[in-house]
């Protein structure tokens, strides 16, 4: 559920995550030196044959990632046509169109540990600041495991509010809910201690190094 | 730099925990059903509300870093943000500027918070959570828009007018449970002066 | 900052002269508050219960005694290790089972928090599975390890809390009221696990079933121990002092 990822053997699931964020990334600021807008056409054509193609991405998968964007294009097509012309505004969403699809396809093609794996190794000049990035998988981690424990006890304190009365969701329910999951923050610090966080060595888990592999 | 609780502290295995939890509670927010504005492509969401509050009840730097969780869990594909969306695609759309705004603006709503901590009351948490939650965002929101769709800057700003309310409600809402909450369970240690955790 | 390698005497195989965990004159206060005042003990049995009432002090013992909590003033040694200076080769020792499942579950899913423990002391990766495959096979949790840990059920999420501890084997473990959250049945299942138990442990608890086989039964009250003694002698006594 909590994944956009399509698994999948192709070249471009095989590539190393690192690469293709890098590609992604140049694709972001080379894109803007393109002016005309057939370029930027055929720019888009390429990206959706090689997430279609070469990917071998159902198109689902794509418009997924894409469709919410839809009125946003829409609407800045539609700016472009009253106040500059057509020109500025087809290459100002195409070149949109492009990174989105982009994206879609490095989202799609790499699974979550991967890009985390990118992100501790991203985060490694933070270690000036003190930020120990073999512990940013593990707060990554903790929060997916603390999503669905707050909707939960979110659940719970509306119920016993609402079995005294109020039936509508309140201001008044963040307040005790808060209390409540900091508290239980705070024993999760001292449950990780207890569990040997502190102790953790600076090698990778084994989990990540499967994936990498 | 050492403002409150010391910027660059080392962070304990708690911190990590609230750092995690702030990142959850801004997801659980986008589960909350948005609410759509007419005329508008983008309905208003709770999620800036989670921005507030972590900078509001976590400080500086851990709202901060609890936001920056937050996003890379939503640019490694977690489709966390409100309407279930994320992945990459998100950081490259026109109104990626007020994503990348979020973790800074957490990081000034508790700047301001841990300066005013020790008088800390409905009226400055809402100077923090306006100037932080509000100001910040729309500062790198609107050029970031205008940059990607290439409209002008005021064109930008007209269109984000629209939401100006909904923050303000927003803000409202955070400043007063931000000020509950340090009645009962302050999270920010000023020097000298110790959390009442049990 | 310390990301380095640890310190020298911090190693885990420290030498241990005495076996067992010795308290000298322990006090410890949360800002003006004393929660615990004054004792002296040395626990050397192999079950030892802790009883008394909400607010007594004891769930501030039971942290003493892995560091999690650091006496403000006296000594906790634990097999001769100092928690003030010694504290991860301490934890390393005793194991620590919380009162609520869900602060002590970090990962999102069954296998993944078990392999937190023993991936965190260093283990290989080998090891590290085995230890996993180990506890999903002796608590019953072998269908759920790719599960996230927020649909098993509470009796479920407090047997992989205690597994968790276990994967990382310690030579005893603390458990802080390990069965106030849980129905009845749960309630057994747990008593049971703890029994067939071949580390020491020492279990806070407000269950005094919980405390029939035990070798020691500590009564706290007001931060001081009141009453030291086997089961027999001190669980009738502390019934009638709370009626």
């Amino acid at each position: 559920m909590l994944s956009l990822y399509v698994p999948g053997e192709s070249v471009v699931h095989r590539a190393r995550a690192g690469l293709k964020l890098g590609l992604l990334a140049a694709l972001g600021i080379g894109l803007f030196w393109v002016g005309s807008p057939a370029v930027m056409a055929g720019a888009v054509a390429l990206v959706v044959l090689a997430g279609v193609g070469l990917a071998r991405l159902p198109w689902r998968a794509l418009a997924v990632q894409v469709r919410p964007v839809w009125p946003w294009l829409a609407l800045l097509l539609g700016f472009h046509l009253l106040v500059t012309d057509l020109r500025t505004g087809s290459v100002a969403v195409l070149r949109l169109l492009t990174l989105l699809a982009a994206a879609a396809i490095v989202t799609a093609t790499t699974r979550v540990t991967a890009l985390v794996a990118v992100i501790e190794w991203l985060a490694a000049p933070l270690r000036v600041f003190g930020v120990r990035p073999a512990r940013i998988g593990l707060v990554l981690a903790m929060t997916l495991r603390f999503i669905p424990l707050v909707a939960e006890r979110a659940a719970r304190i509306r119920e016993a509010q609402a079995a005294r009365g109020a039936h509508r969701v309140r201001l008044g329910m963040a307040v005790p809910l808060l209390i409540q999951v900091l508290r239980m923050a705070a024993t999760v610090g001292e449950a990780l201690d207890a569990r040997g966080a502190d102790d953790a060595p600076a090698r990778r888990p084994r989990r990540r190094t499967a994936v990498a592999s | 730099m050492r403002i409150g609780s010391g910027t660059f502290r080392r962070v304990k295995s708690r911190d990590l925990a609230y750092v995690a939890l702030f990142a959850a509670i801004v997801a659980v927010l986008g589960l909350l059903p948005p609410v759509p504005v007419p005329g508008l492509p983008v309905p208003i969401t709770a999620q800036t509300l989670g921005v507030m509050l972590a900078g509001s009840v976590l400080g500086a730097k851990r709202g901060g870093l609890a936001l920056l969780v937050f996003l890379a869990l939503v640019a490694a594909g977690a489709p966390l943000l409100a309407g279930g969306r994320g992945g990459l695609s998100v950081f490259v759309g026109p109104t990626a500027g007020y994503l990348y705004s979020w973790p800074i603006a957490a990081f000034v709503i508790g700047l301001l918070t841990q300066l005013f901590w020790k008088r800390f009351n409905l009226a400055w948490a809402l100077i923090a959570n306006m100037i932080g939650g509000i100001v910040v965002i729309y500062a790198i929101g609107i050029p970031f828009t205008s940059i990607y769709g290439d409209v002008p800057l005021w064109a930008s700003f007209t269109g984000s007018l629209t939401f100006i309310p909904g923050d303000l409600v927003k803000a409202v809402a955070a400043s007063v449970v931000a000020v509950a909450v340090r009645r009962t369970y302050p999270v920010i240690e000023l020097p000298g002066r110790r959390a009442a955790a049990s | 900052m310390r990301w380095g390698r640890r310190p020298a005497e911090e190693a885990d195989d420290a030498v241990a002269p005495g076996a067992g965990i010795e308290l000298r004159d322990v006090e410890h206060a949360y800002g003006e508050r004393v929660v615990l005042d004054g004792i002296s003990l040395t626990l050397t049995e192999r079950r030892i219960g802790v009883v008394g009432a909400n607010g007594s002090g004891k769930s501030t013992f039971a942290r003493l005694l892995n560091g999690l909590v650091v006496p403000t003033s006296g000594t906790v040694l634990v097999d001769g290790l100092d928690t003030r200076t010694q504290v991860r080769a301490v934890r390393r020792r005793v194991g620590f089972v919380f009162q609520d499942p869900d602060a002590q579950i970090v990962h999102p899913t069954v296998a993944e928090d078990l392999a937190f423990g023993p991936h965190n002391q260093g283990l290989p990766d080998d090891e590290v599975q085995r230890r996993v495959e180990e506890m999903l096979g002796r608590y019953g949790l072998a269908d759920h390890r790719d599960h996230p840990a927020h649909l098993l059920s509470g009796g479920q999420k407090q047997l992989l809390a205690i597994a968790g501890v276990l994967a990382m084997r310690p030579r005893r473990i603390v458990f802080d009221e390990p069965t106030t959250l849980l129905d009845l049945s749960n309630t057994r299942r747990v008593a049971r696990v703890i029994d067939e138990l071949e580390q020491d442990v020492v279990v806070v608890t407000h269950h005094l079933d919980l405390l029939s086989g035990f070798d020691r039964v500590l009564v706290v009250e007001h931060g001081r121990v009141i009453a030291d003694g086997t089961p027999a002698e001190t669980v009738p006594w502390y019934v009638a002092r709370m009626d």
